[in-house]
Parts: structure tokens; C-alpha cells; sequence
């Protein structure tokens, strides 16, 4: 097990150290960051000042360097529009964005993995097929549209939830829910076809011949052993939910870490753009890192590898 | 039954966009002011127009158009290029594989949508850009499945003895292993469409990717959110044409899925 441990951590090291590179090339190959924010009437001698001081005129290899020894200090650079270390203003929105990603996961997990497991156990009834299509119908809806009606019903129409921004309970309902749509739809699609198969082996016709109960055969066997793939993929959608949670942060105004990545796109605010993005990167890294570490855990095959 | 529902939502997809020109009933770009947000059911306009009085089934009719032809240059690029890489690495394996698995688990570290939005913000924004973008996010996982599938390709009997009868290593590749490899690439590419495409309404929306007036669902939608009050059609109908549209895509990939590797099945 503790091979299995030290090779993830160093693979995972190794990729965080090559996506803060890939990072950095996507945005310096952008072209010249410093003219999009100074002043239209600048005269270009001023120009070429600016950019000296800023450090842009430097070869690539010693902006990269500095890069990479800044950001080992957590130091991105300061943020071009509000003149604030980036790193610290990422940071600051993070809190906002994982009690989103939290409450969507809590969500998801209560609604999906209930959904899934009595859709396997009752296959084909009218609960499965029931299933199947909201399954299937959350899957195609985008989140951003499904937002939108929810905004227009809950708050246009009846006013019963503020249509964004963050602050009390009541904010934190339609956010959640265009979040936990999606991905609930995936894992009882998965719960469903994972337990299914686990129904379908010897041990379970064993245990039940054994005449244990039907309780006790799924709560006991069946369920521990199609946790695996639904595990795996829980966890990497965790990681996804990071990256969905952009659309639905800008559409509810939520003032988390996507929006703020979004506008710093937008706005072509490239150290908060580098910290950003790496820092999704970085979470979503040690997100997939823990899941590993937890299948490694679940299933002794794995480490044996 | 999914199996027709797949079949007849994309092939109206399909017709809307091949038809467009004929179908609309009016100009798709051209401000009417005087017609200027009209509700569905208004003579001529069967499901309205938007802030600038344009007829709202034509722009659908137009933005079906678009997010067929982004979907699919999006899929046959990702394809290609994906799935190059990939028969290359997981035949030829030693360096080539090691270097191409270490791009893609860097490539993977980001999420998707924030990967290709990112790409998009700095290559500049329109038509050809968005699929550049999508493309650039997208060929990884192609990369990876092939890889996986010509790994054990490689291994079957045919395969190794026609190396041993001594064919080239680039006719192995592409007349034996390639052809065993493809029904994969088929399903994930057929998978891979409806995401694209929502991927792309999601990057429009946001502000990026294809740039208004062009009618495209995911901007019409972002547009929409500024008349939520007055015009629910404005907002109702792109996201139901894009949800339908990635319904009936959804489950044709299903479906061949199904027929053709089962043991891909979710």
C-alpha cells in the first residue's frame, strides 16, 4: 500500500508542476497582456516603460523562471484590475465555491445513489423507467438553461427565491440544484448499472441461498462492492463540478472561484488567470489523487499493481 | 424506444439545419423594431421575436446550423487528431506512450469547460476559434481510449502473425488495428458530440466563443437573460432546442454504443 501511496504522490507532483507550465505558455502566448489594460492615449515609449517595469520585456525563459520560483511562494503576481495579490484574491473566493461544490455533492449523493440502488432493485417497474427518464432528460439538460427556467419560476414568477448573489439559505437553493441536476443524472445512471451487475454474481446467489435476507444481501454485499466505479466516478465528477460550477456561479452571481475565473478572462487580468486556473488544476489534482488513494484503499486488486 | 427517440430528434436536428435558408420565415439577422419582443403565437412569428425584432424560430432554425456544423468539424478534428496519437502510442508504446499518457494527465488536470474557455480567451473569439478551442480540450480522451483498445488489439492472433509473416509496422497499424479500433472511436465520438455542443452554448453564454449577432443558441440564451421578466420565450425555447438536440444525440451515441461494444455501457 505504501508504494501504491508514494508513486501516486509523485505522479500527482509531477502534474501539478507540468500544468503550472502548461498554464503559464497558454497565457503568455496570448500575446502582449500589457497594452489591453493602459490607456488608449498612451505614447508607445511609455508603453515599452511600463512593460519594462512590469517585467514583460524580459526572454521567456527568465519570466518563466520567475514565474515558477513566484508561484512556489504562492505569489502569482498582482491582479492587473484591482491591484491585489492574486493568489489572495483566488483564496478569498474559495470558501464560496466549496460550500456550492459541497452542498451540490451532498445533494447528489442523497438523491442519486438512493435513486439508483432502487431503480436496480426494482428493475423495470414504474420507479425505473420513471428513473431512466429524468436520468437521461438531467443529462441533456444544460445546467445554464435549466438555471434560467429555475430563475424565471422561483423568483420572476412565484418570488419565492432572490434570483442571485450569496447570503442567506435561500441563495444557496437553485445554485445547488442546477449544480447537483446534472451529475445526479450520471451517478444513478451508474449506481443503477454498477449495482445491477453486482446483483447479477455468484456471491449474491450464494448469500441468498445461505437465506439471508434481502436486507442484508444487498445492504451487506452488493452495495460494498459496487461502491467502487461509483466511488471513481463520484470523485472525478467532484472534480468536474469545479469546472461546471463556472456557468452556474456567472448565472446565479454567486462570488465564487469560476466567476471569478471567468471574469478575469473576460477582463484579461492574466496573474489572476495563472492563479485561477492553476489552482482548479491543483484542486481537481488532488481531488482524482484522494480518489486513487481511496480506490487503493477499497479494492486490494488495485494496489497490488 | 430510445433508440427511435435518438434517431428522430437528431434527424429533425438535422433537417432544421440543412433547411434553414427555406424553413425560416423570415431574415434571422435583420432588426424589425417595430416587431420588437413579441410572444410566441404573434402572426408571422410562431414563436416570437427578440429585443430587436427578430423572428426567434429563424434564428433557432440558424443557430440548429451552427451547433451542428461546431459539433461536428469538433468531433472530426478530436477524432483525428485523438485518434492518431493514440494508435501511434499504444502500438509503437515505449517513449511515445509515456510522453503522450503524461500530456493527456496534464491536459486532464483541467476541467473541461474551464480548459477549452481559457483557450478560447486567448486565441480570440469566433467561429473557427471556438472549434480550435474545443478541439484543443477535447482530443484527450480519444488519445487515451484508443490507446487503451490498440494495447489490446496489438495482442490478437492476427495481428502478430502478420507481424511475424513480416508486414510493415504502418500497414499493421492501419489495416489491421485501426479498423478493431474504430467502432471505439465511433461511440466516444458520437458521445463526445452533444457535449461539444453544449460545451460551446456554455462558452457563448459566458461571452466567449461565437459573438452575437451570429444566432447561436448559447448566446441567444445569454442575451435572453436581460428580458427574463418580459420574454420567458427568449430564454425557453434556444435552451429547449439545445437540450432536445443534445437529448436525441445523446441517445443515438447510446444506441451505437450498445451495438456496437457493449462492453463500453454505462
Amino acid at each position: 500500500m505504501r508504494a501504491y501511496v508514494v508513486s501516486r504522490l509523485a505522479q500527482t507532483a509531477l502534474v501539478v508542476f507540468l500544468s503550472l507550465t502548461a498554464v503559464f505558455a497558454m497565457v503568455r502566448l496570448s500575446g502582449d497582456p500589457v497594452l489591453l489594460f493602459l490607456p488608449m492615449d498612451i505614447q508607445a515609449k511609455d508603453v515599452n516603460q511600463i512593460r519594462q517595469q512590469l517585467g514583460f520585456n524580459d526572454p521567456l525563459p527568465v519570466q518563466y523562471a520567475r514565474f515558477v520560483e513566484g508561484a512556489v511562494r504562492g505569489d502569482f503576481g498582482e491582479s492587473l484590475r484591482y491591484r491585489r495579490d492574486a493568489l489572495g484574491l483566488v483564496l478569498e473566493r474559495l470558501p464560496a465555491t466549496l460550500l456550492l461544490a459541497g452542498t451540490s455533492l451532498l445533494l447528489t449523493a442523497l438523491i442519486a445513489l438512493p435513486l439508483g440502488v432502487l431503480s436496480a432493485i426494482r428493475r423495470d417497474s414504474v420507479l425505473d423507467h420513471v428513473g431512466t427518464i429524468a436520468t437521461v432528460l438531467g443529462q441533456a439538460t444544460p445546467g445554464f438553461w435549466l438555471g434560467l427556467l429555475l430563475i424565471y419560476l422561483f423568483s420572476v414568477q412565484l418570488r419565492w427565491l432572490p434570483t442571485g448573489g450569496m447570503g442567506s439559505l435561500a441563495h444557496l437553493v437553485m445554485p445547488s440544484i442546477v449544480l447537483a441536476a446534472f451529475y445526479s443524472a450520471r451517478i444513478a445512471r451508474l449506481t443503477r448499472s454498477a449495482v445491477l451487475e453486482a446483483l447479477g454474481e455468484d456471491y449474491v446467489l450464494t448469500a441468498r441461498a445461505k437465506g439471508l435476507g434481502e436486507g442484508r444481501v444487498i445492504g451487506k454485499h452488493t452495495l460494498r462492492n459496487s461502491a467502487i466505479p461509483i466511488v471513481t466516478l463520484a470523485g472525478l465528477e467532484a472534480g468536474q463540478v469545479l469546472g461546471g460550477a463556472v456557468i452556474t456561479e456567472t448565472i446565479f452571481a454567486w462570488p465564487g472561484l469560476g466567476r471569478l475565473t471567468v471574469q478575469a478572462l473576460l477582463n484579461r487580468d492574466f496573474p489572476v488567470v495563472l492563479a485561477a486556473v492553476f489552482f482548479t488544476s491543483l484542486m481537481y489534482t488532488l481531488i482524482n489523487l484522494a480518489v486513487d488513494l481511496l480506490y487503493g484503499w477499497l479494492d486490494p486488486r488495485v494496489r497490488l499493481r | 424506444m430510445k433508440k427511435w427517440l435518438g434517431i428522430g430528434l437528431t434527424a429533425a436536428v438535422i433537417l432544421a439545419a440543412g433547411g434553414a435558408p427555406w424553413l425560416a420565415p423570415h431574415d434571422p439577422l435583420r432588426p424589425e423594431f417595430s416587431e420588437s419582443l413579441k410572444p410566441p403565437g404573434s402572426p408571422g412569428h410562431p414563436l416570437g421575436t427578440d429585443q430587436l425584432g427578430r423572428d426567434l424560430f429563424a434564428r433557432l432554425l440558424f443557430g440548429a446550423r451552427l451547433a451542428l456544423f461546431i459539433g461536428g468539424c469538433t468531433v472530426v478534428a478530436t477524432a483525428i487528431v485523438g485518434g492518431l496519437l493514440g494508435l501511434v502510442a499504444g502500438f509503437v508504446e515505449r517513449w511515445p506512450s509515456t510522453v503522450l499518457m503524461r500530456v493527456v494527465d496534464v491536459q486532464l488536470s483541467f476541467p473541461f469547460i474551464l480548459l477549452a474557455m481559457t483557450i478560447n480567451a486567448i486565441v480570440g473569439l469566433g467561429l473557427r476559434n471556438i472549434i480550435l478551442s474545443l478541439s484543443a480540450a477535447g482530443w484527450v480522451v480519444y488519445a487515451r481510449v484508443v490507446r487503451g483498445e490498440v494495447l489490446s488489439v496489438k495482442q490478437r492472433d492476427y495481428v502478430q502473425a502478420a507481424a511475424a509473416l513480416g508486414m510493415g509496422r504502418a500497414r499493421l497499424m492501419f489495416r489491421h488495428v485501426l479498423p478493431n479500433v474504430a467502432p471505439s472511436i465511433i461511440v466516444v465520438a458520437s458521445l463526445q458530440f452533444s457535449a461539444f455542443i453544449v460545451a460551446e452554448a456554455a462558452i457563448s453564454f459566458l461571452g466567449f466563443g461565437v459573438q452575437p449577432p451570429t444566432p447561436a443558441w448559447g448566446s441567444m440564451l445569454s442575451e435572453s437573460r436581460d428580458f427574463l421578466y418580459v420574454a420567458w420565450w427568449l430564454a425557453a425555447f434556444p435552451g429547449a432546442a439545445l437540450a432536445l438536440t443534445a437529448l436525441g444525440v445523446n441517445l443515438l451515441g447510446d444506441w451505437l454504443r450498445d451495438t456496437l461494444d457493449p462492453k463500453l455501457r454505462v
